[in-house]
């Protein structure tokens, strides 16, 4: 039998990403944010997860997609970072899919510039690619 | 033989064990090391050779079982030679402490090779080893048979301590052992269970007390090791359940529902108590810290040929967990300054009269929401002379200057940085390098540090800090929409300036805005500005401006924000660690509402406004320069007390003035008191405080005479009390910078200064308290609390 690895999938601007479901705490609705000034702009701000203050991240400005549009409500993948809770700022939910190793490729040497470091790979599905984010490096915040 | 192995869980993997091993041993040792220089000065304490001998056991014994085969030659050596000692066929003597507290070293340093590496190293320290072995022969080093335990001194009696230390004037059983160390570490264990033997407080006065080993496993069976980050979680929580019962409360105010009532009454009562709890938690005592400083004071004693006795009172005060790490450094650097600059040569102690053996005390207490903990030697104390002409010399001020300073400004140079490290003041006047490390690491976390000295006497140090970080008092602001928590510790003073003020009141040097504080140019900074909320700052919806004073490091600044909202306690939680590259806040906070806000970090703010860019020696210079006398105005309340003398007080210092007629003044005891905002004000008589000794006494029994009139107070805060100052009049509210002084001519008068052209008593409102507490607390006895120095 092949190797299978669980994905938690969610959409940034109509494309399909995953997570490793075993990096990932929760997911949860859009929360109160507080911004924090003159942090790097990936940092969309600060929110109260029952008590433990957890940065959001910015993952379309992370991964250089255009911003949403006005009024979206981003939705939370709280992942496990090495310091500790990190809020990933999706479009949208998907499912939690299981993959077969065998359907990994890595990216193309076409794709270039920051995003190389962040995007693993690709899983291919039967009708779209889901592209593989590493935890540790979406969550970095520094200016890339 | 019983061996006494971590707890075994049938969950834990070799890798829990070791980690327990590692965590028991390293408490173990810090205990031994401390244990042995005890014994040291006691060498016929069976019990603590029996603690000694235990621990060592415990370490070999454990080593064999995880296959620590090195560290267990080590260890078995050391066992060799404590079974020597305990069975009374050898004596301590240095030369054995010396050994042992090398093979404590070697396992401390066995011990952190297994924690990195999982091994205990290579070498089996043979050189060790030999030197152990050859100790355990009678005779080395000066080794001699001692008969067996003197009567009395059994396990889990109580007997005489041999030790030449002076008996601790204390009270309880607690307190009895503080003078020993090596003893007071088992002081939770005092309680032996031993109903034939009579213990009042007077009769275990001196003595210390000797556990059982019995009591000493029920003492272990009554704690257990808890995760500092499981306790930190479950604060986490307990902090959102406050916010919780907070809406249910909200929610329950609209509700009529009786039962609801009562039971979200209930919720509120259990929650703050729960969180009192988890913040109960946090707190160790400050034993923790102190029980590796007779290690610490012996060695450097040793190392500059010294002999030193160090005394440690209140180990068992708390503080908070992140406070004692904070403090750890600061505190063994004082420790070591003392026994190395402080205490004088045994030779030269006896040529001026004093014990050889120089005493470093330690004390700790709590005082009005703080600790202080006090490091007290009986030294030589620090020359004034020397540290004037030194700052002369070094120009940090001029001879005029110096002169004018009081000793005590003149000992607090010493914490001026660069002012120790690059002369040697230190070697023939007393104090060391570093002490400005010292105070800015105590500032840090919101404590001070202060001085006190008497020339051939000794020199104490009395460090105050908070008793937690994780709660503080902060000033909530809103700016650009957001709230920003500003820590109450630099806060100063807030400002509002109308609408119609703010043209005037903000003038602009060269496009940087300032405003005149009291004839003073504030250099304005503005939030908004500064965060980059927005390109402009515009003043606030009603055109006012509102202005926070803060003080960062020397300097004071305004910062200017939109709203000023409320001042509240806050929970301090750390930023992400990429966040905390951005210098300007401090960290974040969850407000009641359930919204995160940033708290700001005055100091970085201020170094990103530019208000702090001066180099060191700007700022050295400026604080030596306003130390002596380049006053700025102070506003002064003048009255008249007895006999129609002329005095004042800072306005600052006032909280209310009132007038109580006769029939309102209630005496309690000898002193007077009036009920006062539904509480007791004691009421201090400024002519009793003056008051000569004899005269003073009889005055105190007098009550008020009900034919006079009203009498004038003066409601002062002192230290999170009130009291109020009787006077006989008040004259007038008046501005002056108070220039002229001279030494004060009686007691409770800090200066005789100029004020509004005439010559006033300024006085020393802590003095007065004291004087008055004194009168209190010994109104028959002859009252001496009105000579203590400020």
């Amino acid at each position: 039998m092949a190797r299978t690895s669980q994905f938690c999938t969610f959409y940034l601007d109509k494309l399909l990403f995953g997570v490793e479901l075993r990096g990932v705490q929760e997911v949860i609705r859009s929360l109160e944010m507080t911004r924090v000034p003159l942090a790097p702009s990936v940092v969309s701000g600060l929110i109260n997860l029952r008590g433990q203050i957890v940065t959001a991240v910015n993952l379309r400005r992370r991964l250089e997609l255009q911003p949403a549009p006005a009024g979206t409500r981003a939705m939370n993948v709280v992942v496990r970072s090495e310091d500790g809770a990190v809020s990933l700022l999706v479009d949208e939910i998907g499912d939690v899919v299981e993959v077969e190793e065998t359907s990994f490729e890595a990216p193309p040497e076409t794709l270039r510039g920051s995003v190389r470091n962040v995007i693993l790979g690709v899983h291919k599905l039967k009708d779209r690619l889901l592209h593989v984010l590493d935890i540790e490096k979406a969550c970095e915040m520094s200016e890339t | 033989m019983q061996t006494t192995l971590p707890p075994i869980d049938y969950r834990m993997n070799d890798g829990d064990i070791v980690k327990d091993f590692l965590v028991e041993s390293y408490e173990n040792l810090d205990r031994l090391d401390r244990d042995l220089v005890g014994l040291e000065k006691n060498p016929r304490d069976r019990d603590a050779l029996a603690g000694i001998f235990r621990t060592i056991h415990t370490i070999k014994g454990t080593c064999g079982f995880l296959g620590f085969g090195n560290l267990e030659k080590v260890a078995h050596v050391g066992e060799n030679l404590l079974t020597r000692l305990r069975d009374g066929q050898l004596t301590l003597n240095p030369e054995i402490t010396t050994g042992l507290l090398g093979m404590v070293d070697v396992v401390r340093q066995m011990l952190s090779q297994i924690e990195s590496t999982g091994k205990d190293g290579e070498s089996d320290y043979p050189d060790l080893r030999e030197k152990l072995t050859r100790l355990q022969q009678p005779g080395a080093g000066g080794g001699q048979k001692t008969s067996p335990a003197s009567p009395g001194a059994t396990p889990g009696t109580v007997s005489r301590n041999p030790g030449p230390t002076s008996p601790a004037k204390a009270h309880s059983t607690e307190a009895a052992a503080t003078g020993k160390p090596g003893h007071e570490a088992r002081r939770h264990v005092a309680e032996t269970p031993q109903p034939a033997m009579p213990r009042s407080a007077e009769e275990v006065d001196g003595q210390h007390i000797l556990q059982s080993p019995a009591a000493q496993a029920s003492a272990s069976e009554s704690t257990v090791r808890v995760h500092v980050g499981l306790l930190d979680k479950v604060m986490t929580l307990v902090g959102e359940l406050v916010l919780a019962r907070n809406q249910v409360l909200q929610f329950s105010s609209r509700m009529r529902d009786p039962a609801f009532l009562a039971a979200s009454q209930r919720l509120n009562l259990i929650t703050t108590e729960l969180q009192e709890g988890i913040m109960k938690t946090r707190m160790q005592p400050i034993g923790n810290i102190w029980n590796q400083f007779p290690r610490t004071v012996r060695d450097v004693a040793l190392s500059c040929g010294k002999q030193v006795e160090i005394e440690m009172e209140g180990k068992e005060t708390e503080l908070d967990k992140t406070i004692i790490e904070a403090i750890k450094d600061p505190l063994t650097h004082l420790v070591r300054n003392s026994v190395d600059h402080g205490i004088e040569l045994p030779a030269e102690r006896v040529k001026k009269g004093k014990d050889p053996n120089g005493r470093l005390k330690l004390r700790a207490f709590h005082e009005g929401g703080q600790v202080n903990i006090e490091i007290s030697d009986d030294g030589a104390g620090l020359n004034e002379e020397r540290i004037r002409a030194k700052a002369v010399e070094r120009g940090v001020m001029s001879s005029e200057q110096a002169a004018r300073m009081s000793e005590r400004e003149i000992f607090n140079l010493i914490f001026l940085p660069g002012f120790s490290t690059a002369e040697k003041v230190t070697n023939v006047s007393g104090r060391g390098v570093g002490m400005d490390v010292v105070k800015t690491n105590v500032e840090r976390i919101g404590g001070s540090v202060d001085l006190q000295s008497v020339a051939g006497q000794g020199t104490t140090i009395r460090v105050k800090i908070p008793l937690t970080l994780a709660i503080i008092p902060a000033l909530v602001v809103t700016c650009g929409g957001d709230r920003y928590a500003i820590p109450q510790l630099s806060l100063l003073e807030l400002v509002r300036l109308e609408a119609d003020k703010v043209a005037q009141g903000i003038e602009l040097v060269h496009g940087a805005p300032v405003y005149r504080l009291r004839g003073r140019l504030l250099p304005l900074v503005y939030l908004e500005r500064e965060l980059q909320l927005s390109a402009d700052a515009a003043p606030g919806a009603d055109g006012a401006v509102n202005v926070v004073v803060l003080q960062a490091g020397d300097r004071q600044f305004g910062l200017v924000v939109d709203q000023i909202n409320d001042s509240e306690e806050i929970v301090v939680k750390p930023l992400r660690k990429q966040l905390k590259t951005i210098k300007t806040f401090a960290g974040s906070s969850i407000m009641g509402d359930g919204k995160v806000a940033l708290i700001l970090d005055v100091l970085g703010l201020a170094q990103r406004a530019s208000v702090i860019t001066e180099s060191h020696e700007r700022a050295l210079n400026e604080r030596a320069a306003e130390g002596s006398g380049t006053a700025e105005k102070q506003t002064f309340l003048l009255f008249s007390g007895p006999g129609g003398s002329r005095m004042a007080i800072p306005l600052s210092t006032l909280a209310r003035l009132e007038e109580f007629p006769v029939s309102q003044i209630e005496m309690s005891g000898s002193q007077w008191v009036t009920q006062y905002r539904g509480q007791i004000l004691p009421l201090v008589r400024l002519n009793i405080v003056l008051e000569e000794r004899r005269a003073k006494l009889r005055a105190l029994q007098i009550p008020p005479s009900p034919d006079s009139g009203p009498i004038q107070v003066l409601v002062l805060n002192h230290e999170g009390r009130s009291f109020g100052l009787v006077v006989e009049q008040i004259l007038d509210i008046v501005e002056d910078r108070a220039e002229v002084r001279m030494e004060a001519t009686r007691a409770s008068v800090l200066y005789s200064v100029v004020i509004g052209e005439r010559v006033t008593e300024l006085l020393d409102i802590p003095a007065i308290l004291r004087s008055a507490e004194s009168n209190m607390a010994r109104h028959s006895a002859v009252a001496g609390g009105a000579e203590a120095t400020p």
